[in-house]
């Protein structure tokens, strides 16, 4: 039996590029906006462009996603309207959590983003819940539970992994490995080079792939939730990439090794994929220039949309905690 | 009516959830091997052990909790919470406000507490005013069988998550409990004798206490009104502010420690709204700001006894 996925069919590698290009305009967006105060400090994933779009596009329909704090990739890629993420972590009404949830925290549930959760490690212990459900109300989908090298430093990895495995809980554990948690460099932090080493641990199959080559994350992603769906076994995928900015914006990143970050910065995906495309002449200059005109309109287009969007109404002091209970 | 121990109400009220409603599971530090009828019933996919790793069963529960099932865990003793604190406070209890209320999360956690077994502090803790002070979670510590049942069965209908604390030394206690559909709302406080001269307020194993102290108080020709809250959250405000408001007196009784405990916030509730109906100061009897020991006298010694509270009251009314 193929391992392929038959629930996502192979995207056009030109969409990818796309993606990541929208994923890292939108992100930029964001810097400018923070830089200029007009926008809380936020967790970026500039640079990891590749390891969201490469597995969301491996992702079927009925799957669902659990993300964390650096969750704008994993969100754009899954088909977010970038204008309504932007209303959110602006704060305003018309953001995807009527700006309840800022940044940090924000949840989908139309696309089948759930429960996101910025206590590094959080998404792990409530992933194996969601895949619980699945499979005890009988849904066709897997669970896609993204985190990085800092959350599997948490107990609650080594604890899901463990129960998911026990269980046989459908969970495709994504570690996006970009080497850095929060300001501690990942080689201060693990006793081993690689998350993957981990699984073995619990007898659960694990690979580590080339984070920032958005084919090889898309490959690997495929045969990862391929695996998960027929085995309904976890399974964990590592990305290797890179944190580009800083922990939280702002951030000068002085605690940074220069000639790492120009290792990694001569490693962008999106300038990889581009290279790739037009070389293998599936894309010629003039259409990447093109797909860049549009997505830095889409842009425009969301900012106009967030900052038109109306702060939520200010509520009295005994409507403040309406909400908080079903 | 027949009558069970609290523990055996607990069971009854589990069976009876999980035969009315599918979505309904139970999982825990032992639940399948203490509960096997249950195992026998429902089967090993809805009544499951675990590792005795709080944090990831409580994750678990929310996750499952938010996409649709309707948990009920077992973490056996309070403090045992605190490896657990992450997934009730900060997702189960936040998460539906965070997201805008795109999920809901009705789960249930149960968990021992008090004192009684000389088990030490690091199992002996009442530590339920904690997750009184989180917002999103709600919070049930019934005092008899009955109530053990109707609030289990209330909180596991709820649409969100609940706290229901057991009360160590009435595990075992019988009492008559309802058959069938038996349900206790949350937030609803019971008046267990009515009184004119002084309200007791308590819950969880001092309510009993308040019931002796109010026999002694009544030898004494003062007559005690008792209430038992049931649910620490909501709080059965009405309930309290009445009661206060024919007695003008209050005496506040419980076993956790009386810094920052619900006893607390209730004293300060009712001088808020009913400060004009008091005739004396209120009173606060609670534990020590101390771990509890484990040697029985010196357990005891840290929960109020119907002695002190007799005491307490008839000083009020004497003042």
């Amino acid at each position: 039996m193929s391992l392929n996925s038959p629930h996502a069919p192979a995207p056009d590698p030109r969409q990818l590029f796309e993606q990541m290009l929208l994923i890292r305009a939108y992100e930029d967006a964001i810097v400018t906006g923070s830089a200029a105060g007009s926008i809380p400090g936020t967790c970026t994933s500039v640079g990891q462009e590749a390891a969201a779009v490469g597995v969301v596009n491996a992702l079927g329909a009925d799957d669902l996603i659990l993300t964390n704090h650096r969750s704008a990739g994993h969100l754009l890629a899954r088909g977010a309207d970038p204008g309504r993420l932007l209303a959110e972590v602006m704060g305003r009404r018309d953001g995807y959590c009527q700006g309840r949830s800022g940044s940090l925290h924000i949840s989908a549930r139309e696309l089948g983003v759930v429960l996101t959760s910025t206590i590094v490690g959080a998404e792990l212990s409530m992933a194996t819940g969601v895949a619980l459900s699945q499979t005890m109300l009988g849904r066709p989908g897997i669970v896609a539970c993204f985190f990085g090298d800092g959350a599997a430093c948490e107990g609650s990895f080594h604890e899901s992994l463990n129960l998911a495995a026990l269980w046989h809980l459908p969970v495709l554990y994504v570690c996006e490995n970009n080497q850095w948690q929060a300001y501690v460099h990942r080689r201060e932090a693990m006793s081993r080079e690689r998350v993957s080493d981990w699984a073995a641990a619990y007898g659960i199959p694990a690979v580590t792939v080339d984070g920032n080559d958005v084919d090889a994350v898309l490959e690997a992603a495929r045969h990862a939730a391929a695996q998960v769906r027929q085995s309904g076994q976890p399974y964990l995928l590592e990305t290797w990439t890179y944190r580009t900015r800083g922990h939280l914006e702002p951030d000068d990143q002085a605690y940074v090794d220069a000639a790492e970050r120009e290792y990694w910065r001569a490693r962008d995906p999106i300038a990889t994929c581009r290279e790739r495309l037009i070389a293998a002449g599936r894309l010629t200059a003039a259409e990447a220039a093109t797909i860049e005109d549009k997505v830095a309109s889409r842009i425009d287009t969301a900012r106009r949309f967030a900052e038109a969007s109306p702060f939520p109404p200010i509520p009295t002091a005994a409507e403040l905690a309406r909400g908080v209970y079903a | 009516m027949p009558t069970l121990t609290l523990y055996d109400a607990v069971g009854a009220a589990l069976a009876e959830e999980m035969r009315r409603d599918d979505r309904v599971l139970a999982f825990g530090e032992g639940i399948a091997t203490k509960r096997r009828e249950l195992v026998e019933e429902f089967g090993p996919r809805r009544v499951r052990n675990t590792p005795l790793a709080e944090g990831i069963i409580a994750g678990t529960a929310v996750g499952a909790a938010g996409t649709g099932l309707r948990p009920v865990i077992d973490l056996l003793f309070a403090p045992f919470l605190c490896y657990a604190m992450d997934e009730l406070v900060n997702s189960a209890g936040k998460l539906r406000y965070m997201s805008g209320g795109q999920f809901q999360f009705p789960l249930v956690t149960l968990v021992m507490t008090g004192s009684g077994w000389g088990v030490g502090a690091q199992h002996n803790h009442n530590l339920e005013a904690w997750f009184v002070h989180s917002p999103g979670l709600k919070v049930v510590m019934p005092a008899t069988p009955a109530d053990a049942k109707g609030l289990l069965k209330a909180a596991i209908r709820d649409d969100n998550p609940v706290l229901c604390f057991l009360d160590i030394g009435l595990l075992y206690q019988p009492g008559e409990v309802p058959e069938g559909d038996h349900l206790v709302p949350l937030g609803q406080a019971a008046t267990l004798r009515d009184g004119r001269d002084v309200t007791l307020v308590s819950y969880g194993k001092t309510v009993g206490h308040c019931l002796q102290a109010a026999d002694a108080l009544a030898a004494q020709g003062i007559a005690a009104e008792v209430i038992d809250l049931r649910s620490l959250k909501p709080l059965d405000n009405a309930a309290i502010l009445a009661s206060v408001s024919r007695t003008g007196r209050l005496v506040v009784v419980h076993e956790a420690n009386r810094l920052c405990g619900v006893g607390a916030e209730i004293a300060a509730m009712v001088a808020e709204h009913a400060f004009e109906r008091l005739k004396a100061p209120i009173v606060r009897l609670g534990g020590p700001d101390a771990p509890v020991a484990a040697s029985f006298p010196l357990e005891q010694a840290t929960v109020p006894q119907p002695e002190a509270i007799a005491a307490a009251a008839a000083t009020l009314c004497r003042g």
